[in-house]
């Protein structure tokens, strides 16, 4: 009887030592599952999802928010985030994305320099009492910079099809009558 | 000598119509009114404009550099006046502006001055430079800079250059008259590649069903001996892909991970080969090139044309038939429809056809995908046609990235074997878009996350930095002790002050009050 019950405690103790040990000397800081959903996230830093910026939405959504809630990602992205995570995926009917980004008006911009404050991502080149203006190509389209500009001069505008950014279209073909 | 010639799977046999167009010899297109040239004919980055409107310029002037490594430049077709700099209709299947330089050709038709490139005597980087500022590009219709495909992989020595002259579109001949006229030149443009790429053996591949091509370039390639071997290859559409070429004539498949350098095999067109030629020898810069002019036109033929020139003037040669519906540019299998006739003939230009409801009759009704699997059989790089058309009809671009979507050359094979008719190429086509759309969005996200991580450092460093400031601040002040006790020192005398003159107010006040009811009224 004891011959059995010793060496089992005895390996029990051992090996509860080693996970013990593992746990400490292995910790990972942080989940790693929130890099890889800021990854899916299109990082455009905008807020509309309710969080400031999309690593604190991918914080969110690590620790059971929806993944439904950021528009400029769509369907698209929210199906991503849903394969990403294993969860449904989301209800149809989402809103298109639709590309924009941000102009100034060169006639009215008094160079205050709050909208280069209010850029998360970098994308308005200027200084003080000198003309600001967003480089296109860098430009996310989250509109913060919008509401802090004192003479509102700083517009949306839709990104439009040129030739490098044309894509073919979905095929699709008229129904014809067959007689 | 028999040679072993190898097979690529699958392929189709369509009517080729190509008889039509190779009666007349190669004729040389009369200079039109205006030339559109636009600045980004070719794979890579787009030229950057040298000139302004206004400016006269002289043919084979140079009006655009060549911007990086995987680029070209672009020069003046014909000497005249550059009207404008400005964003004009592509030759795209969208039709949407580009930039391009728009001249007015002054008739003169006077040269820039040229000068032959003494090849042998500059080193191979410089050799490839002056190509790539020759404007050489593949004109197969790909446009990739010659320049680009002319050095050696590291690793692996280079066994072959494959000289595409299968040509296996229907109606396209602009190859097939180019090596009955011009053979001399091609062989010996393959000759100067030789010399950049150094390869035991030159394989020009023609389809069997060109034997005066075939003759011609057997009769030109017999000065450089053995080296150069001409080969007919059993006419099957699409030999004339660079994957399905090499593989017919070296047996080797280049995977997809891969390119074609690395296993010891490069391909270029007759066409290429041809330009290249009359750059080394006469410096010619590349302005024109040979485009079949075929389909439901009076005259079928071949025009030398300079690049740039309007479609609508282009195809006025050919007299096309009343009941011409669209005109194609590329060949049935492959091109696409010209968007609009303002649209200019630029480097990939191979073939203008006219269509008529005779020639091309519109495609019956789609019907369901039943899984016959016919489109695999015909795929000749034996994808699943199938599954990808399964994935890119519901938008997953993911999965059918799976089935290898990007190894799809976009031949039309599958589609035209369809018993449904299902047009997949076009499927093919739009799930292609929907991937580089995703890559070019995953870019950008990139790099605002990178942006947006450096701010947030930036603004950290930024606070810490003022701390830092502030704290040494309150401690210098700390340490200077007379300071301190001075600056009480004044602060106690200022009080003093205050309360003195404070007291003399209230003083003054009562004496004035006395001084008023004292003054009369």
């Amino acid at each position: 009887m004891l011959t059995v019950i010793f060496p089992m405690t005895l390996g029990a103790a051992a090996l509860g030592a080693m996970l013990g040990w593992a746990s400490v000397r292995f910790r990972v800081d942080g989940s790693p599952l929130i890099d890889e959903i800021e990854n899916a996230l299109p990082q455009t830093q905008c807020g509309q999802c309710g969080f400031p910026g999309c690593r604190a939405y991918a914080e969110a959504i690590e620790n059971g928010a929806r993944i439904d809630l950021c528009p400029p990602g769509g369907e698209a992205g929210a199906r991503r985030l849903a394969d990403l995570l294993g969860r449904d995926p989301p209800a149809p009917g989402m809103e298109e994305p639709s590309p924009q980004a941000a102009v100034i008006d060169e006639q009215r911009c008094i160079g205050c320099t709050l909208c280069i404050q209010a850029c998360p991502v970098d994308a308005i080149v200027g200084a003080a009492k000198q003309l600001h203006t967003v480089v296109g190509t860098l430009c996310t389209g989250c509109e913060l910079c919008v509401p802090p500009c004192p003479m509102e001069c700083i517009q949306m505008k839709a990104v439009t099809e040129n030739i490098d950014n044309w894509a073919w279209k979905y095929p699709v073909f008229g129904i014809r009558r067959v007689n | 000598m028999f040679r072993k010639l190898f097979s690529f799977k699958g392929g189709i046999k369509p009517d080729t119509y190509k008889a039509v167009s190779t009666r007349e010899p190669i004729g040389i297109a009369p200079l039109p009114s205006t030339l559109i040239v636009p600045l980004h004919q070719h794979a890579g980055g787009r030229a950057i404009p040298r000139v302004r409107a206004g400016d006269r310029v002289l043919k084979g002037q140079c009006i655009g550099e060549a911007d990086g490594w995987i680029s070209s430049a672009v020069h003046a077709p014909a000497s005249g006046k550059v009207l404008a700099v400005e964003n004009r209709m592509a030759a795209h299947p969208s039709g949407l502006p580009t930039l391009s330089v728009v001249i007015e050709p002054d008739g003169l038709d006077e040269w820039a001055c040229l000068h032959p490139l003494r090849y042998q005597a500059l080193s191979p980087e410089k050799t490839r430079e002056c190509l790539r500022d020759a404007g050489i590009v593949g004109l197969g219709g790909a446009a990739f800079p010659t320049h680009a495909k002319l050095s050696a992989a590291k690793q692996t020595a280079m066994e072959a250059i494959v000289i595409n002259g299968a040509e296996c579109e229907p109606f396209m001949t602009c190859d097939d008259m180019l090596m009955r006229e011009r053979a001399e030149g091609i062989v010996s443009g393959a000759a100067f590649f030789r010399e950049l790429l150094d390869p035991k053996k030159v394989l020009i591949g023609i389809e069997d069903n060109k034997p005066e091509a075939i003759a011609a370039m057997s009769e030109a390639a017999k000065r450089f001996g053995s080296d150069f071997e001409v080969i007919a290859i059993p006419a099957r559409y699409p030999a004339g892909g660079a994957k399905q070429l090499i593989r017919a004539l070296t047996g080797k498949e280049i995977p997809a991970s891969r390119r074609s350098p690395e296993m010891g095999v490069q391909c270029f067109n007759v066409g290429t080969a041809y330009s290249a030629w009359r750059f080394i020898t006469f410096g010619e810069p590349l302005v024109s090139r040979i485009v079949t002019l075929t389909g439901n036109v009076e005259n079928a033929r071949n025009w030398e044309t300079r690049i740039g020139t309007p479609f609508r003037e282009f195809v006025a040669l050919g007299h096309p038939g009343h009941d011409t519906n669209g005109f194609l540019m590329g060949g049935p299998m492959m091109g696409f429809e010209i968007p609009g006739m303002d649209a200019p003939v630029v480097k990939s230009s191979n073939c203008v056809i006219a269509a008529a409801t005779s020639l091309f009759p519109p495609p019956p009704a789609e019907m369901p995908c039943i899984r016959c699997g016919s489109c695999a059989e015909a795929c000749p790089h034996e994808l699943q046609p199938f599954e990808l058309y399964r994935f890119a009809r519901v938008k997953n671009f993911d999965r059918a990235r799976e089935f290898a979507l990007d190894e799809c050359i976009e031949c039309g094979c599958c589609a035209y074997v369809c018993p449904s008719r299902i047009p997949l190429v076009q499927y093919f086509r739009f799930a292609k878009s929907g991937v580089q759309a995703r890559l070019r969005e995953k870019e950008k996200a990139e790099s605002a996350r990178s942006r947006v991580e450096r701010r947030k450092a930036r603004e950290a460093r930024a606070k810490a930095e003022k701390a830092e400031r502030l704290a040494a601040g309150a401690q210098a002040s700390g340490m200077d002790a007379s300071k301190k006790t001075a600056v009480q020192a004044a602060i106690e005398r200022a009080r003093q002050d205050r309360e003195t003159i404070q007291a003399g107010n209230a003083n003054d006040a009562e004496t004035g009050d006395r001084y008023d009811e004292g003054q009369p009224r």
